[in-house]
């Protein structure tokens, strides 16, 4: 059992002690067990590697450590070895002897490293690699250095040292100023001022207060929350304590989504040891202060994520909306002052108290300060979770951190801002990374997560595909929301079937109004915006789909023919053996056919045309060619 | 004396006690504003949305829910408009195939497509929704709760999944000798279709899979 801390010089003490018994020299491997990683099976490569250090008898020359998420997902089971933080990708259970050595060796293991698509270059050090040199991971960076069960770890990088600060030498009051003058905003979505919020809870009259933890992040490809929860759960932790100190508050919900059993898991061991080291409960620090935390864990609704959903679900309610009419930082939990912020804001909080405000408004846009944590996903080199400056902009996430467009493709659009957000077309590339700029598009920055499109991907498919999502996480309480998403629903499939009538657009837009307008909270309000944003941009293609039966992506099935070319086909036979569907007519040497009645549209053949002779094509809106006569032969290309 | 709270509803200054709402001062002045899930005897629920008024303060229009918001001094309400006729009308005609019995629809919701000039089977054929009746007010099951304290019936489903079901546990001991949530259902679904007994004619199954 820790001694149980009782002040500042206590817990410095304590720091000194913990980095005494470290040997900053000593080669430690470390394997990113993050749900991402785990998924390429991290828990088995790290134990792989306890075993093998231990089985070449290296136990007191190797550190072996489990990590949260570096973010660079795609590229998982990332290992790093310190204190030269040397990156290996893909590793695999089997590499691991082969790395033990290299690391025993002091060398390092080539064909593990990161190699640049273009020039074909290794790159060992982690932080040299483009996706991670081009970011700033002021919240995010440490998840690599922390075993996030392991409460010594983030003490050792100075934890908890702006919670002792805020509880010895400021007032609560100093605290929130701090907050204000450093203009964070929050996280979540809205980019709310936090102060702002804090400051209404603070004044409101009732006890007890409430401050809560949003990590019911939900947005369709966004995960930045849960890394950083099962990663880095103390930082998370001590901005909630800060905060609790300065609104007054002495109990807090951490609500967490019921699909994060890792986060729910390290958050738990977090909490556990930051009571026993006295950080939670009664007199923390000695200060007097009190705060204690629960952990409330969803029940998988996506709409809890709305605030006041969110506090009726705390309540044990269902978990919906209510009226905002009074905020919930006055009338939350139970009728009394609760004050939300998401997990990415609370983390911030720590930075800016040990930093200060000055520094934190170094960093980013006029309105915008600080970093943003994204989760970059789609048609992208690079997928991962990237830290960024706000002011940063789209193209230099997308193309400098996110390595440009797979395959070449062209870039066709950003969807930011999850279901409540919208799409931002190739023009608007060089908008800076800020709250208000993407608002301005008629998109939002969001919970931070960022999709990107290609020239394949079909715009109406793209809001059909949210409107559908939104259609089954709707809580369905009110009308404009739930029958507007309905209504929604049918027109998009119809459009996208080629079933479109003349007028679909306006009633979309007409109805797009009286949700917005009158919905009741905030997920409904923005319900129709992956509709409208993709309308405002991409009217062309809902007009295409709509009269001339054609999809502009060719990517709508119903809307789209696959078509062999007579005079590319080179009878090679593997469209016509893949092709399950058994609609493809042809022998060796004879030019292949697609039996139109057949195809089931699956794209297989167009797939696995060989790329010289790119016969396969797909065609939308244009009638397709008569099959070549039967027994038609190979016109033979000519090699070289 | 309790503070008295001046606001101004469609150009008639109106007096109203703090922690009112909109909906409860216009009708205390006697302005219409109509409802679909309000019920005095019930707490403000906000589901139907019919009753989407202008509220302007500090020159900033909202369309906000009267039925829910508290009034404000100096607060000016307008109850119709043409973006207000707007939003009533697309929302009776979205909720009404909902409604729908015998190819119309009956009561308030009646009365209020013919007022708004809502047009019931504009959506019919596109949104092909089942006609329950039920246009999920939840009229009955917060009555349920919040009067008779029966806890008997309640929402299921999420989103377009959303309906409302008996708990056949609770139902069978409260609900025969009850039967309050047949006046309050606006479209008359439950009394015409619990037969007026114990539901002879549902089985457990009819009530959990929400046929009820």
């Amino acid at each position: 059992m820790p001694k149980k801390l009782f002040s500042l010089e206590e817990l410095e003490e304590l720091r000194k002690e913990i980095l005494s018994k470290r040997e900053p020299d000593k080669p430690v491997i470390t394997v990113c067990t993050g749900t991402g990683c785990q998924t390429y099976g991290a828990t088995n490569v790290y134990e792989t590697f306890l075993q093998e250090v231990k089985n070449q008898g290296l136990e007191d020359k190797l550190g072996v450590k489990a990590t949260g998420c570096h973010g660079f997902c795609e590229k998982g089971v990332v290992v790093v070895v310190f204190p030269e933080e040397i990156s290996y990708l893909k590793v695999k259970p089997e590499d691991v002897p082969e790395v033990v050595r290299a690391v025993a060796k002091k060398g390092i293991l080539e064909r593990l490293l990161y190699e640049d698509p273009v020039t074909g270059k290794k790159i060992a050090k982690e932080s040299e690699i483009p996706f991670y040199k081009n970011q700033s991971r002021i919240v995010f960076g440490n998840n690599k250095y922390i075993d996030p069960k392991n409460i010594e770890d983030y003490i050792a990088l100075g934890g908890y040292s702006a919670l002792s600060k805020a509880l010895s030498q400021m007032s609560s009051d100093q605290v929130l100023e701090e907050i204000d003058k450093a203009n964070l905003r929050g996280r979540g979505g809205g980019g709310f001022p936090a102060s702002r919020k804090w400051k209404e809870t603070k004044n409101a009259p009732g006890e007890p207060k409430y401050v809560i933890v949003n990590c019911d992040e939900g947005d369709p490809g966004a995960y930045m929350d849960r890394s950083l929860m099962e990663g880095n759960p103390h930082s998370v932790l001590e901005g909630l304590i800060i905060g609790a100190y300065a609104i007054g508050a002495h109990e807090g919900f951490i609500y967490v989504r019921q699909e994060y059993p890792l986060a729910c898991e390290n958050l738990n061991w977090a909490i556990k040891q930051a009571e026993e080291y006295g950080f939670l409960g009664e007199n923390i620090l000695g200060s007097g202060f009190n705060f204690r935390v629960k952990v409330h864990r969803g029940a998988g609704a996506f709409v809890s994520g709305e605030s006041s959903a969110l506090m009726s679900a705390v309540e044990g309610k269902a978990g919906e909306p209510r009226f905002k009419y009074i905020h919930t930082a006055v009338s939350g939990v139970k009728g009394r002052p609760s004050n939300l912020n998401n997990v990415e804001t609370w983390a911030t909080v720590p930075l800016i108290i040990n930093k200060g405000a000055d520094w934190f408004r170094s960093i980013g846009t006029e309105g915008s300060k600080g970093t943003k944590i994204f989760s970059l996903v789609g048609k992208v080199n690079n997928t991962g979770l990237v830290e960024v400056p706000m002011g940063m902009t789209l193209r230099q996430v997308i193309y400098d951190i996110g390595g440009g467009i797979l395959k070449g493709k062209r870039f066709k659009a950003v969807q930011t801002g999850g279901p409540s957000g919208g799409v931002i077309p190739e023009q608007y590339l060089d908008t800076p990374v800020d709250f208000d700029e993407l608002t301005k598009l008629g998109s939002m920055m969001g919970s931070g997560g960022m999709v990107v499109m290609d020239e394949d991907t079909c715009m109406v498919d793209v809001a059909r595909y949210f409107v559908n999502f939104l259609c089954e996480e709707s809580c369905g309480k009110c009308i404009p929301c739930r029958e507007g998403l309905r209504l929604l629903r049918v027109i998009l499939n119809d459009v996208c079937q080629g079933k479109g009538k003349e007028g679909d657009i306006e009633v979309i837009e007409e109805v797009a109004e009286v949700m917005a307008a009158a919905s009741l909270c905030a997920l409904g309000t923005t319900a129709a915006n992956p509709v409208l944003s993709t309308l405002r941009y991409f009217r062309d293609e809902y007009e295409a789909h709509i009269k001339e039966k054609r999809c502009p992506a060719k990517f709508c099935k119903d809307l789209t023919s696959f078509y062999i070319q007579p005079e590319k086909c080179q009878a090679c036979l593997i469209c016509l053996r893949n092709c399950p569907a058994g609609a493809i007519n042809g022998d060796k040497g004879l030019v292949h056919w697609i039996a139109q009645e057949k195809c089931s549209k699956c794209g297989i053949c167009f797939e696995v045309c060989p790329p010289r002779f790119s016969a396969v094509v797909k065609l939308s809106g244009e009638p397709i060619p008569e099959p070549p006569p039967p027994g038609t032969k190979v016109i033979r290309k000519k090699e070289g | 004396m309790e503070e008295m709270i001046a606001l101004e509803i469609d150009g008639k200054e109106v007096k109203a006690k703090e922690g009112m709402t909109i909906l409860e001062a216009a009708r205390g002045a006697n302005i219409e504003i109509p409802t679909l899930c309000y019920h005095e005897k019930l707490k403000p629920y906000g589901a139907c949305r019919i009753c989407s008024v202008e509220a302007e303060r500090g020159g900033r229009v909202r369309i906000v829910a009267a039925c829910g918001y508290p009034v404000e001094g100096g607060l000016l309400v307008r109850t119709r408009s043409p973006k207000i006729d707007r939003i009533r009308k697309v929302i009776i005609e979205l909720v009404a195939p909902l409604a729908m019995s015998d190819g119309g629809i009956s009561g308030e919701l009646r009365r209020l497509a013919d007022e708004y000039g809502a047009d019931i089977h504009r959506f019919e054929s596109r949104l092909q929704v089942e006609p329950t009746r039920c246009i999920l007010c939840g009229l009955c099951v917060r009555y349920c709760d919040e009067v008779m304290g029966g806890h008997a019936i309640g929402f299921m489903g999420r989103g377009i999944e959303r309906r409302v079901v008996f708990f056949p546990e609770r139902a069978s001991r409260f609900c025969p000798t009850c039967h309050e949530c047949y006046e309050v259902c606006p479209t008359g679904k439950i009394a015409a279709e619990t037969d007026g007994s114990i539901f002879p004619k549902f089985s457990i199954d009819d009530f959990l899979s929400g046929k009820m």
